[in-house]
């Protein structure tokens, strides 16, 4: 699928998310009942069975519910590995408050990494090779910015990935992660600016939280990552 | 409760009551007759069954029940936040602040919720009269800032719940989903705050942005409780987490839904 939003910036400095959906833009697609996604369906759903072409070196996400789960499987590697870095090397001046509450969010991403590692089995991705490197571990700043713009960006990726999902039962496991994800972003966000938890830069006029597709998502993950993954054969819609 | 004439007054207000009810009219009928034979707890549950069912209130099995629900949920959380604004008990700054901007969005979820309603061609429900006392179980709850907190946090985690619980009715309609899915992270993003909100008040570490086990944070109150049961899990889908991560971690790595019923059960005493 043709990636025609913006840009987005790396986080680390501030995630922008482009894919706010007006309420009248939301009632003209109920009003079509679904058919402009179908129309986008029709050109870019893999239906023909072949996988499409993994370009080489890359991690090939997978097809269907599978891809949507390693998908997820890859974004909490991601977060466990980065709040496993911030409970090992504390940031300077870290309170107890702060220690207690971070550890417990790398314990809920290390839950949801290997919840997902074990439920999908042979069919899981290897383990991912994190790039860190644009982080300075020993700076609050630089932790709760990339903390937050993680989260935000978790949130906004369930969110998405919800009506990408086949399976209801996936779908209800995915609601009961996304809400913690929720939890966090607000508790971060707070930590650098108490009152933030859901401010207009995250939440819309219809006071809703952003939905990301893969592809955008993925392209701000990559930052993060050695190992290069790939969504192509992911569901579009 | 003399339920001879509740039902009295209910046939004053709803002269049609009988004919809603249809074959249930003998049952309510023989429902009273044996009323005082109940266990009295019993009795308001039982009722609010049966109203339930005469006014096509049982669970939400298609796209606008679903939306009408959640309607009715965000109906209780917008008045609350705006009687909460205006009661002049919550310090001024931050938390005022806060308070404010989570009243913005439930009057926001209303709002959205009423035009999709109506774009589907349905009729939105009307806003209940509700009664945030729950019927003079939180009497201060608008006088006293701490049991005001409870009783928002508990709404706040409730609403995460319930909205989790009906994702599956939803799934026929991905816009409509996805647009649920983007409320559900914001019911969940307040919630975060007030917990916050409470453990600096109480200065109680034990009080989390997450739910540990189905502890309702220091608030030991029977009808809280109720938001609370079934949040202790810690295995998900046959996955023992406790084999990665604390028995704590485990419940708190995941929220769990609630179902029609049980929100109904909880969010009822607030409803006159």
């Amino acid at each position: 699928m043709k990636n025609d939003h913006l840009q987005p910036e790396l986080p680390g400095k501030e995630a922008v998310y482009t894919k706010n959906v007006s309420r009248k833009k939301f009632l003209s697609v109920l009003g079509i009942g679904g058919l402009g996604l179908a129309a986008v369906a029709s050109c870019s759903r893999d239906d023909d069975g072949m996988d499409n072409t993994v370009p080489p070196g890359s991690i090939d996400l997978g097809k269907g519910d599978t891809g949507i789960l390693n998908y997820a499987y890859a974004l909490e590697q991601l977060e466990a590995a980065f709040y496993t870095k911030v409970a090992a090397s504390p940031y300077s001046g870290i309170t107890a408050a702060e220690t207690a509450l971070l550890t417990d969010i790398r314990d809920h991403e290390v839950a949801h990494r290997e919840f997902f590692k074990k439920a999908l089995g042979a069919a899981a991705i290897p383990a991912l090779n994190v790039n860190f490197s644009a982080i300075d571990f020993g700076k609050r700043d630089s932790v709760l910015a990339t903390a937050k713009a993680f989260e935000d960006l978790g949130v906004s990726a369930y969110n998405g990935a919800g009506a990408l999902i086949a399976d209801k039962n996936y779908l209800a496991l995915a609601g009961k992660i996304v809400s913690v994800e929720a939890r966090h972003a607000a508790y971060i966000r707070d930590l650098i600016s108490n009152g933030s938890f859901a401010d207009s830069t995250v939440i819309d006029a219809n006071g809703m939280d952003k939905a990301q597709s893969p592809a955008d998502v993925l392209m701000i993950a990559q930052s993060f990552l050695t190992s290069k993954l790939w969504g192509g054969n992911l569901p579009q819609s | 409760m003399n339920l001879h004439q509740l039902f009295n007054s209910i046939e004053k207000a709803d002269p049609d009551i009988y004919d809603r009810l249809g074959s249930r009219r003998k049952a309510i009928r023989n429902f009273a007759g044996i009323g005082g034979k109940l266990a009295l707890a019993a009795v308001p549950l039982a009722l609010g069954g049966l109203l339930n069912k005469a006014y096509g209130q049982s669970a939400p099995k298609d796209i606008t029940g679903v939306l009408q629900y959640a309607l009715t949920l965000e109906y209780l959380e917008a008045e609350f936040y705006t009687k909460a604004v205006a009661s002049g008990i919550i310090p001024a700054g931050p938390a005022t602040g806060a308070l404010t901007t989570i009243r913005d969005h439930e009057n926001q979820h209303v709002a959205f919720l009423t035009a999709v309603i109506k774009q589907l061609g349905a009729t939105p429900v009307t806003k209940p009269t509700f009664d945030f006392t729950a019927g003079g179980h939180f009497a201060n709850v608008f006088t006293n800032y701490d049991v005001l907190l409870a009783v928002a946090q508990t709404f706040e985690d409730t609403g995460v719940r319930a909205y989790k619980g009906q994702a599956g009715v939803l799934m026929s309609n991905n816009t409509v989903l996805t647009a649920a899915l983007n409320i559900h992270s914001v019911e969940a993003r307040h919630a975060s705050h007030i917990r916050q909100m409470r453990r600096a008040r109480n200065n109680d570490a034990t009080i989390k942005p997450w739910i540990t086990g189905k502890n309702p944070g220091g608030i030991n109150d029977d009808a809280v409780q109720k938001s609370y049961n079934g949040e202790e899990l810690t295995t998900q889908a046959g996955i023992d987490l406790t084999g990665f991560v604390s028995s704590n971690a485990a419940s708190e790595s995941f929220d769990e839904p609630l179902t029609y019923d049980q929100v109904i059960a909880i969010v009822q005493p607030f409803i006159k």
